[in-house]
């Protein structure tokens, strides 16, 4: 009988002792972010999609076409196709990735031997098509030097299908 | 005979102009408490909960109504069409109908009658019905499962409930709630009755079907249990049901125990509304801290503990009422 | 369907795949007479995207990121094993300081997938507060770990000889502060949810585990520990850096739900303990091996790598033919074997204690499919 009376006090004390965690946070400011009004700033690390490093000397990209990022890429997502510039430089004429396809993995970026590569802070990565999550990462270092007021990095035109010798001397002009 | 026929006009313009007044105040009160839960929920989970359409989202819900009035209504092939119709209808109309004998203040009552409490407590009995009514008729697994769960439920709930009430009923010595609010001139009724306060506010929970009780739309274990089947607008009318229930319920403890609507210096309507509105906030305290009840536990609870403290306290009160 | 079931006198309810407790896409095959369970057979397989195959077609580095993807709560456990998986192929020794950030990374995620269960598992029992403190909570972590990781979910952030990212003072100084805000939040999480009469009801002497049961189904992680033997990895096969640190391993004694439960949130504060000493003992030095040969190809060999992982151990087998792709990689996942003692467990029981004794495998349902 006593056992009875206590386990219903203990029982009615404990859920007491519940209400009292909830209520104590019914007056506590709240912790959440209302979206749209206001953002977070992304942490230095943040991956968001790969982009192009500015270098600050030359005011272009490090990129020299190389193929290492594609080639470790797990997804297979780097478009990339390089043109030779002159008998030593090559120079991306198309850098493209899918990011649908990507896992955030950062191998592109870690194996990159000129560290061309880094992380954006964009998150808003939405869209309607498939198309639009693919990223032209040339235009888009066109769209931040324009940004800055610098120069833009031309994108070179890759050699045409039949590599007539007239034009492809004009190239290395 | 003109003097009867004139009383009886009166009553009858009374009866109308006081459904119509219902009818604003069921649907004023669910899109406010609905508003409250969602707000009180997200306070207590530290975030803000609606805020965008109007003050903190103050017409959201108004929002999400017109919604659920646009949205069309499907029904399930294999139902069993009258039933599955007639149960969102059959849970709303006897809510309604118990406003008719609350009285709100000294004089905004409807119609007070000398067996106010029965009326209430029988009318809300017919919720089950309808509850057992959507389930079987829904043809769907979760909702037989949710409608069984809720008549077992009842059964075990609805005695206590009336048990406990007959205790203060045995104090004022009348069934009509307008009595019951005049007997607690001096005194609120929850000093001289706590335990059946307590007893009462745990049935009542039940009752209307919330957490931790909230077996027969149990969301993790029947997904939305009995109304799993409804869209639209019949689907709100479950929802306006439970939250104007959950009004009744608070009202009536608040009749019984804490001395309805008196109060100083307010007139009386707005002492009832403020004592109802904090018990309902008492159920949503409940709701969004703890955990559900197992279904037989929740049988052993009610056989094991509630009725037999009810019983005790009734049986106390009617001693201490004979030797006084 | 139902008049089928009504002539048959049982009951067949279909839980899941979209069920909101079968966490993720786990169906679940009831039979039942009334409320009360006769038989449960689990169909697992809806979120089977061929990981394993998937090694056989990627060089070692490129099945890093999928490592992320089989648990995704304790991503970093499945990183580590991997990694120390091609590691001992390679023969490589990982230095010092990159093992006590393997540690405290480690053990952060473990934390954030512990607090995810338990706000899941009270929202399995109908209460729907604790998760959203939980998710408080573990949005610390998560920032922290986004520092420094880059990532907040599905991390791959360890890499075979070491981790390519050092941590800084901020991230040091963030986890000593969250370590003393968790442990102050404990107090509440007893308060709320561990002496809470009905939650005690809920989890006492249901779903009861003998040890017997535990051996003869392979059962790891807190399952078996709840059940009284103090089986983990961590311990009896360490690893990384864990032999320098002082823990317990927190064990229950019935085996019922409540005492999994409690084993997990023990857990919590030990792996807290951990945190704290590997701060405190952090050493300076390099994070990755010197000679990380650029191109990962193995000798012949096979090797077996266990960590212990939020929910038990997790292995991963690695057949190399001395290739820059690996033959074929195992993945021991814990949640599979865990799940296998579901339809014993649930015999007999109602509804809501299935989802309560479902809740309390802790199963992460991509996992089993993998
Ligand atoms: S992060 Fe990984 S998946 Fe994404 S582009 Fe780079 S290598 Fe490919
Ligand atoms: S690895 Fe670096 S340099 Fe080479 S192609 Fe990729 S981005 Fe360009």
């Amino acid at each position: 009988m006593i056992n009875y009376f206590k386990e219903i006090l203990v029982g009615f004390w404990s859920l007491l002792a519940g209400m009292a965690v909830t209520i104590r946070y019914f007056t506590k400011p709240i912790v959440t972010v209302q979206y749209p009004r206001q953002k977070l700033t992304m942490s230095p690390r943040y991956r968001g999609h790969t982009e192009f490093v500015i270098d600050e000397e030359t005011r272009t990209h490090r990129c020299i076409a190389c193929e290492m990022c594609n080639r470790i890429c797990p997804s297979q997502l780097i478009s990339l196709q390089g043109v030779k510039v002159d008998a030593k430089k090559k120079l991306p004429s198309r850098y493209i990735i899918a990011y649908q396809y990507c896992s955030l993995c950062g191998l592109c970026v870690e194996v990159c031997p000129t560290k061309a590569l880094k992380w954006s802070d964009e998150y808003l990565l939405c869209g309607f098509t498939r198309e639009d999550s693919e990223i032209d990462l040339l235009r888009r270092l066109q769209d931040q030097q324009y940004a800055k007021g610098w120069p833009l990095t031309p994108i070179p035109r890759p050699k045409p299908e039949e590599p007539a010798p007239a034009k492809g001397e004009e190239v290395k002009e | 005979m003109e003097f009867l026929t004139q009383m009886l006009g009166a009553d009858v313009a009374r009866m109308v102009v006081g459904l119509i007044a219902i009818i604003a105040l069921v649907s004023v009160n669910a899109l406010f408490l609905i508003w409250m839960e969602r707000k009180v929920a997200a306070h207590m989970q530290l975030r803000p909960g609606p805020m965008e359409v109007g003050w903190h989202g103050a017409v959201q819900t108004v929002a999400d109504a017109v919604k659920l009035m646009g949205k069309e209504l499907i029904t399930p092939t294999d139902v069993d069409r009258p039933v599955y119709h007639l149960a969102p209808i059959v849970i709303f109309l006897p809510v309604l109908l118990s406003f008719l004998v609350i009285p709100f203040s000294q004089t905004l009552i409807i119609r007070d009658m000398n067996v106010g409490v029965l009326l209430i407590l029988a009318f809300a009995s017919l919720t089950v019905l309808a509850i057992l009514m959507a389930g079987w008729a829904s043809n769907n697994k979760y909702s037989v499962l949710g409608a069984i769960r809720s008549v077992a439920q009842t059964v075990a709930y609805e005695i206590p409930l009336l048990i406990t009430l007959m205790s203060p009923i045995l104090m004022v010595g009348s069934f009509s709630l307008a009595d019951i609010v005049a007997a607690q001139e001096r005194y609120w009724f929850v000093l001289t009755q706590p335990l059946a306060f307590i007893l009462y506010i745990v049935c009542a929970t039940a009752e209307t079907n919330r957490a931790p009780f909230d077996l027969p739309e149990a969301e993790s274990e029947l997904v939305a249990g009995f109304h799993t089947e409804y869209s639209g607008m019949k689907f709100g009318l479950f929802f306006l049901a439970e939250y104007t229930n959950m009004f009744i319920v608070s009202a009536l403890a608040t009749i019984f125990f804490l001395g309805g609507w008196r109060g100083p210096f307010l007139p009386g309507i707005f002492w009832f509304l403020i004592k109802v509105y904090a018990i309902i906030f008492l159920l949503m305290w409940f709701r969004w801290t703890f955990p559900r009840v197992r279904f037989d536990q929740l049988i052993t609870f009610a056989w094991k503990i509630l009725i037999p403290l009810a019983f005790a306290n009734l049986l106390i009160t009617a001693l201490i009422m004979k030797l006084r | 369907m139902l008049e089928r079931g009504l002539e048959e006198k049982t009951y067949v309810l279909n839980l899941g795949p979209q069920h909101p407790s079968t966490h993720g896409v786990l169906r679940v095959e009831l039979e039942m007479e009334g409320e009360f369970i006769t038989k449960a057979d689990p169909d697992i397989g809806y979120g089977h995207r061929g990981h394993e195959h998937m090694a056989e077609n990627r060089n070692y580095q490129q099945f890093l990121p999928n490592l992320g993807r089989v648990d995704y709560l304790h991503a970093l456990a499945y990183n580590q094993c991997y990694c120390m998986a091609v590691e001992k192929l390679l023969g490589l020794k990982v230095p010092e300081r990159a093992e006590f950030i393997r540690v405290i990374t480690g053990e952060m995620n473990r934390i954030s997938s512990h607090l995810l269960w338990l706000g899941a598992y009270l929202l399995d029992l109908g209460a729907f507060t604790p998760i959203l403190y939980c998710f408080d909570d573990r949005e610390h972590i998560l920032d922290l770990l986004d520092r420094v990781t880059g990532s907040r979910l599905t991390y791959c952030y360890y890499r075979f000889g070491g981790v390519p990212q050092d941590i800084d003072e901020e991230f040091v100084a963030g986890t000593r502060e969250f370590i003393k805000r968790l442990r102050t939040r404990f107090r509440d999480y007893d308060n709320l949810v561990t002496k809470n009469v009905i939650f005690i009801h809920r989890t006492r002497d249901v779903g009861i585990i003998t040890q017997e049961q535990c051996l003869e189904y392979g059962l790891t992680g807190p399952m078996v520990r709840g059940s009284g033997i103090p089986y983990d990895i961590r311990r009896s096969e360490p690893y990384s850096a864990y032999p320098l640190f002082d823990f317990e391993i927190p064990i229950g004694s019935k085996g019922d739900i409540l005492d999994r439960y409690l084993v997990r949130v023990k857990e919590m504060e030990q792996s807290l303990r951990i945190i704290e000493q590997a701060l405190n003992k952090l050493p300076e030095g390099p994070i990755m091996a010197e000679k990380v040969p650029k191109r990962i190809k193995p000798a012949e060999g096979e090797v077996y790598a266990a960590v212990e992982a939020a929910r038990g151990e997790f292995g991963c087998y690695v057949v190399s033919q001395g290739e820059v792709k690996p033959y074929r990689i195992k993945l021991r996942v814990p949640s599979f074997a865990n799940l296998s003692i579901l339809p014993e467990l649930s015999v007999d029981t109602l509804v809501a204690d299935l989802v309560a004794i479902l809740g309390s495998i802790d199963v992460v349902v991509p996992e089993i499919d993998r």
